[in-house]
């Protein structure tokens, strides 16, 4: 089966810093794929550079095998690709719906249409989304006064509004209550396997890794020094010297100080 | 050979003051984010106070220590100022700090017109120093070497006080990180007003320090200026030694230019400023905008939503009662109607770029005049009909906007204005030194409408309908998918780019849609007045448009044009009086501190605690 | 002074809000005041425009003394336009519309002049443009409802050509603000001069920003050129800095200098001890009178004001005089009365008998023009003389050509 991601050998340097440094690998269609790492190992610059909003300083990023490489994000989001962010992005002064209704807008290339009402387009599919997610209760309520969680999961509810077949999550439960967590990761395994996109999520929680994750891949100083499913993971000693050889336990602990 | 060096000499004698100045400029903006709009009244005031404190103190020991000690009380003066304003106001929106600056100047134009009288101050000589060297036979004066033996000493000891103090290095941290200063424990309210101090205090000296060059007069404070704003923006916003090399090299470069480009010296400061912020679009020395660092702070905005009908019913009963206003008011309600109603649909337009795009102008004046230029150039040179030239006005401006946009939208925030503000002053000298084709000073006079509209109740209806028009547009528009898309790519940029929206290219478009409805009110402005002339390009052009729309409230859709008819009138009646500067300097001061959300932001709150209205959603409520 | 200030005024503002929507213009009546709209930059240039205003207070006080105008007094309602043509021509229409004003005077600036005079063409307002100096008034932009009564740039460059052309200097170098009253200042005095005098060279033309002078480096720049003689239009704050340092650097050593209105009181005052000396100037040399209409006019002046006068009183107590004089020549307060009595009107102002000529709506009020020198530490005019204006404008045929309107 072709990969519908391939990463080859791709770098990002700031100055001195290589924030990522030759990492490759590939995402089948319908895998989850976590890619995990302490803090500052270069997850973030990574899907940055999948996304298209950082240039990488080399290497190539292929989405069904055609080179994205350098494509504004948003083209590689009209290519199929959705993410979320770490720090959630979502629009202060809208409405929970009018939020999805946007990026429902643009995936209808109606974003510079100066005349129709806004409130009623794409009304029903926006809701629809917000009820994938569990949000819809909240429809009406402005995205600035949302407890934390709830904005993670806008943020996913946008991301999922043009249906991609790849999506990235940049720590979709950073911040959240344990439950909450689990809740919102069985939440996105079933839409996942329900639609078949592929995933590739960031995160700390290793409750969440080692529960849903297909395949993990570990990174450390922008290098990916373990790729393996799980269990293979979860015994590698290298990955474990990195987390101060204390395993999942330390592991799961430094996310949460940090 | 000797008199290039002597006029080498005469530029950097020039540079003292000028970098005096725009160093203060600079670091007030470092630190505390607060472009100064004031600052040239400190500028003045420190001619002022200089000029009268040696009056009183004899002697050399009397001249330098009037200048040492004007340079003090206009730092006090400003501290004060910070204190008793600017303090109230950190939380409000970006920038709505310059709406309370812009009152000060008002207060003070006043104020020393009150104290010191209308007559040009001609600045006491320099004791000792009121001779000339020759350098290789070239004549140089004195003051001009104290100038310039001052400057480095001045400017080595604000290095001094930055690279090695305690305070320097909070000075510095703060320029590159506010929130990291106020996690250090740094009580940053102190910090804040000893930069006032320190920033005001170099404002004052520089006023001071060039009394024996020139004096003190009532006009200093715009013309100075100008010229800081160019130099701050070429050496980079909050970069002293960009404020050492850019007020240099502008001060050489005029030097020069007076002698092989006497007609066009203005022209050239302005050019040059456009091409180093074409090139290095955050000035020589300046640091690139971390992003997000200039967002909005303050309360969130609400979610806008389409007026239900009371509302709706309301406004289209006023503007019945303003459109029959012909019919039941004075003929010159029907002209003062007309003027209000153009300057509301200039409000409005730039309150839109702001409001829904977050881009804060400085130069908007550019379009509304550009719009005029273009119309009265077509009528006065070409015999255009009013109905072709008042078509091509919008079209022109808008046409200017679009390029103009391209270029400044390379930039953000701050930047963003200062390169919107470096066209529109390019636009304007090119006006006013380019004679032969824009009348110059003299402008062009006698567009008057066609034979339908001439009459001040025929026009008044084409304004009205012109005006309210546009501006039901704009408001059509924030209610619809680009108004929509616009919010997006301000709120997130990075989550709308990554949804599929092209920011750049929807602010483009935002831009040269206010463009084209400044142009349009610049359009009808023209043929109200019959006449234009270049100061419908000046930077004060550009800060009435700026006041209106934060006086109006930035974070409401009525903003623009409520902020440009409260103001427009306030003037009109305010303007009767003698010192109405003063009287509307202090109005808005209190208007910023009163009511930082704007006009209209105060009167929803008012209206939702009153029990008017009810709130914008019900489940708010319980978010709190 | 006769102000309202903003607290007595606050009462006022409200009533005049209301008035401002629903009033109308006051009928004429008998033994109501006629009103006359002045519209000048109060706030902007208040060192020229208060003088101003005082000289227009003491002529209405002392035409009221003697019965006012038509029976009726007289009274100028002030209004400040900042200096922007676009506030001047709302300020004119509320004036002759809701105020009652029966024509309108004023302005210093020439661009707010020019819009005025614009508007009092189309609405058929007669328009004493009192101060504004430039020849467009009334040569090329000139129009039938707008009359002029100072002596324009033209008329006071031609004052200075003439001087000039009796010096033996060849070369010259001219200075003037890169605006239009400099350009028009620099050309009168080349066309005139050239004219009287074949030989003369201009050899630099300097442009300085108006009230943005680099003194210094224009100084150096007029010194490179070598010229024999200086022709100074700056003026405002960008004199003293172009005196002090052209006197600092030595330019006006052994140099003639023709200095247009660097005479006036309003320019030379603020120069004090360092007011050039051996400057041929335009000007007002109102310590010198004696014995005639000039010297009682500066000591009633000095009564009324408490202050010397300065050009400007002269030309606002010139300016009442002539509304009154028109308007009583007219016996009505009709527009186009009042504009019929302007054409040919003679009146006696300090300075002598003027007239409004016909051809092109110019008052025939001259300058003075002398040398300049210190006296009591500050600067004056001395071996003066008083030009008639009508001896300095071009030939009829020349003014037609020059005023395409009529
Ligand atoms: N814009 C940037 N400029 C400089 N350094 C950066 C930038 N973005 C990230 N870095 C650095 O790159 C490294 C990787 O960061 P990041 O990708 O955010 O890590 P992670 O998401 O794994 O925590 C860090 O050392 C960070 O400081
Ligand atoms: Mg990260």
């Amino acid at each position: 089966m072709t990969p519908i991601l391939e990463v080859r050998d791709l770098s990002r340097h700031f100055g001195a810093i290589r924030a990522v440094d030759g990492v490759s690998f590939r995402l089948a269609p319908g895998e989850m794929l976590a890619l995990i790492g302490p803090n500052g190992a270069g997850k973030s610059t990574c899907f940055d550079m999948l996304m298209g909003q950082t240039d990488p300083t080399s290497g190539q990023v292929l989405l069904d095998g055609r080179d994205i490489s350098g494509w504004p994000a948003r083209r590689v989001w009209r290519a199929g690709v959705g993410r979320t962010f770490q720090v959630t992005a979502t629009y202060g002064s809208m409405r929970v719906v009018e939020n999805v209704q946007t990026a429902l807008m643009s995936h209808h290339r109606r974003s510079f249409a100066a005349w129709p009402r806004f409130r009623r387009l794409y009304r029903d599919e926006a809701m629809a989304l917000l009820e994938q997610v569990g949000m819809a209760d909240q429809a009406g309520r402005p995205a600035a006064v949302l407890a934390y969680g709830d904005l993670k999961r806008l943020d996913l509810a946008m991301a999922l509004a043009h249906g991609p077949r790849l999506l990235l999550m940049d720590e979709p439960t950073a911040g959240m209550a344990p439950a909450e967590r689990a809740a919102l990761m069985e939440l996105t395994a079933g839409i996942v396997a329900r639609q078949g996109m592929a995933v590739l999520f960031t995160e700390h929680d290793m409750e969440a890794v080692f529960g849903h994750a297909h395949r993990v891949l570990v990174l450390n100083r922008g290098e990916i020094i373990a790729d393996g499913p799980p269990e293979a993971i979860r015994a590698d000693a290298r990955v474990q010297e990195v987390y101060l050889g204390g395993g999942a336990e330390a592991l799961a602990a430094e996310a949460r100080d940090g | 050979m000797g008199l290039i060096l002597a006029q080498l000499l005469t530029g950097l004698a020039n540079a003292g003051a000028l970098f005096m100045v725009a160093s203060g400029l600079s670091l007030i903006f470092g630190v505390t984010r607060i472009v100064n709009f004031a600052h040239g009244s400190f500028y003045m005031l420190g001619a002022y106070v200089g000029y009268s404190l040696m009056q009183v103190l004899p002697g050399a020991v009397g001249f330098w220590g009037a200048i040492l000690l004007s340079g003090l009380v206009v730092g006090l003066i400003g501290a004060l100022v910070e204190v008793i304003v600017l303090r109230r106001v950190y939380a409000a929106p970006e920038l709505f700090q310059l709406v309370a600056t812009f009152g000060v100047i008002l207060v003070v134009q006043d104020l020393a017109l009150a104290i010191w009288g209308p007559t040009d101050l001609l600045g006491p000589r320099a004791p000792g120093l009121r001779g000339v060297v020759r350098v290789m036979g070239e004549p140089v004066p004195q003051y001009d070497l104290a100038l310039i033996a001052i400057t480095p000493v001045v400017a080595l000891a604000l290095w001094y006080l930055i690279a090695r103090t305690r305070v320097g290095v909070l000075v510095r941290a703060a320029t590159q990180d506010r929130e990291m200063v106020a996690a250090l424990g740094v009580n940053q309210r102190w910090l804040f007003t000893g930069t006032f101090f320190l920033g005001c205090a170099l404002a004052g000296l520089g006023g001071a320090l060039q009394l024996p060059k020139g004096g003190a007069d009532l006009l200093m404070d715009f013309t100075i200026l100008a010229q800081v704003f160019v130099v701050v923006v070429i050496g980079g916003m909050g970069s002293l030694p960009g404020a050492l090399l850019a007020s240099v090299l502008i001060s050489v470069l005029n030097v020069f230019g007076v002698s092989y480009l006497p007609q066009s010296t203005l022209v050239l400061m302005y050019v040059v400023m456009v091409a180093v912020l074409m090139w290095r679009p955050f000035g020589l020395l300046g640091r690139a905008e971390v992003a997000g660092e200039l967002g909005q702070v303050g309360a969130p905005e609400e979610p806008i939503r389409p007026a239900g009908w009371p509302i709706r019913a309301t406004v289209a009963a006023a503007l019945a009662v303003l459109a029959a206003l012909p019919f039941w008011g004075s003929p010159f309600s029907v002209v003062l109607a007309t003027d209000i109603l153009i300057f509301c649909l200039f409000a409005a337009s730039l309150h839109m770029l702001i409001g829904l795009g977050g881009l804060v102008s400085f130069g908007h004046a550019a379009f509304w005049g550009g719009g005029a230029y273009v119309a009265a150039l077509l009528v006065a040179r070409l015999d255009v009909p009013m109905e072709v030239a008042m078509l091509a006005a919008p079209v022109g401006a808008g046409l200017a906007a679009l390029a103009v946009g391209w270029i400044a939208l390379r930039a953000s925030g701050v930047y963003f204005a200062m390169l919107t503000l470096a066209f529109a002053q390019l636009l304007w000298s090119l006006v006013l030194q380019w004679g032969a084709v824009t009348g110059g000073d003299d402008g062009i006079v006698g567009v008057w409408p066609a034979d339908w509209a001439s009459g001040n109740t025929a026009y008044f209806y084409l304004a009205l309908a012109l005006s309210v028009g546009g501006i039901l547009a704009l408001r059509h528009m924030a209610h619809a998918p680009l108004g929509y898309a616009l919010r997006a790519a301000r709120d997130a940029p990075l989550r709308a780019e990554a949804t599929g929206l092209h920011t750049r290219r929807l602010q483009l478009v935002a831009f040269a849609l206010a463009g084209t409805l400044a142009g349009l009110a610049g359009g009808l402005f023209v043929f109200s007045k019959g006449s234009v002339f270049p100061n419908e390009l000046e930077i004060s052009r550009s800060f009435d448009a700026l006041i209106v729309v934060f006086l109006g409230g930035v974070k409401t859709l009525s903003g623009g044009w409520v902020g440009g008819a409260v103001f427009e009138s306030a003037e009109d009646l305010l303007t009767r009086f003698a010192f109405w500067r003063l009287t509307l300097g202090l109005l808005i001061i209190a208007v910023v501190i009163v009511a930082p959300e704007g006009i209209v932001g105060a009167a929803r709150g008012l209206a939702r605690r009153a029990g008017l209205t009810r709130d914008a959603d019900p489940a708010r409520e319980d978010a709190r | 002074m006769h102000r309202k200030t903003v607290l007595t005024g606050l009462a006022g503002l409200v009533a005049a809000a209301a008035l401002g929507i629903a009033g109308l213009p006051a009928a004429a009546q008998d033994g109501e005041p006629i009103k006359i709209g002045e519209i000048n930059h109060f706030t902007r240039l208040p060192a020229f425009a208060e003088p101003y205003r005082t000289g227009i207070e003491m002529a209405v006080e002392e035409i009221n003394a003697e019965g006012g105008v038509l029976g009726r007094p007289l009274e100028f309602v002030f209004r400040d336009d900042q200096g922007e043509p676009g506030e001047a021509i709302r300020i004119a229409e509320e004036l002759m519309t809701r105020e009652g004003t029966v024509m309108l005077t004023g302005a210093i600036l020439s661009n707010v002049g020019l819009a005025i005079s614009s508007l009092a063409d189309r609405r058929e307002w007669v328009y004493l443009a009192s101060e504004p100096l430039a020849d467009a008034m009334v040569w090329s932009q000139g129009n039938p409802w707008t009359f002029r009564l100072r002596p324009s740039t033209y008329m006071q460059a031609a004052m200075l050509a003439e001087a000039a052309a009796q010096t033996d200097a060849v070369t010259y170098a001219t200075i003037a603000p890169n605006y239009a009253y400099g350009k028009d200042a620099v050309a009168a005095f080349k066309e005139v001069l050239t004219e009287l005098k074949p030989e003369v060279e201009f050899v630099a033309e300097q442009w300085p920003a108006l009230f943005g002078i680099d003194a210094g480096a224009e100084v150096q720049a007029l010194e490179r050129a070598k010229p024999d003689a200086i022709y100074n239009v700056t003026f405002g704050p960008d004199l003293p800095k172009f005196v002090r340092e052209g006197t600092t650097r030595g330019l006006f050593e052994g140099r003639e200098v023709f200095g247009l209105l660097s005479g006036e009181p309003e320019y030379m005052e603020p120069l004090g001890d360092e007011a050039p000396e051996g400057w041929t100037v335009t000007g007002y040399p109102w310590y010198d009178f004696e014995g005639d209409a000039n010297a009682e006019f500066v000591s009633a002046y000095q009564e009324f004001a408490g202050e010397s006068p300065k050009n400007g009183s002269l030309v606002g107590y010139s300016t009442a005089k002539s509304v009154a004089a028109a308007i009583e020549k007219a016996g009505s307060t009709e527009s186009d009365a009042i504009r019929q009595a302007f054409e040919g009107l003679e009146v006696a102002v300090p300075a002598g008998d003027i007239t409004y000529r016909e051809i092109d709506n110019q008052s025939t009020l001259g300058a003075w023009v002398g040398t300049t020198a210190l006296r009591d530490g500050g600067g004056v005019m001395v071996d003066w003389s008083y030009k008639n204006g009508a001896d300095y404008l071009p030939d009829d045929e020349t003014v037609q050509e020059l005023r395409p309107s009529e």
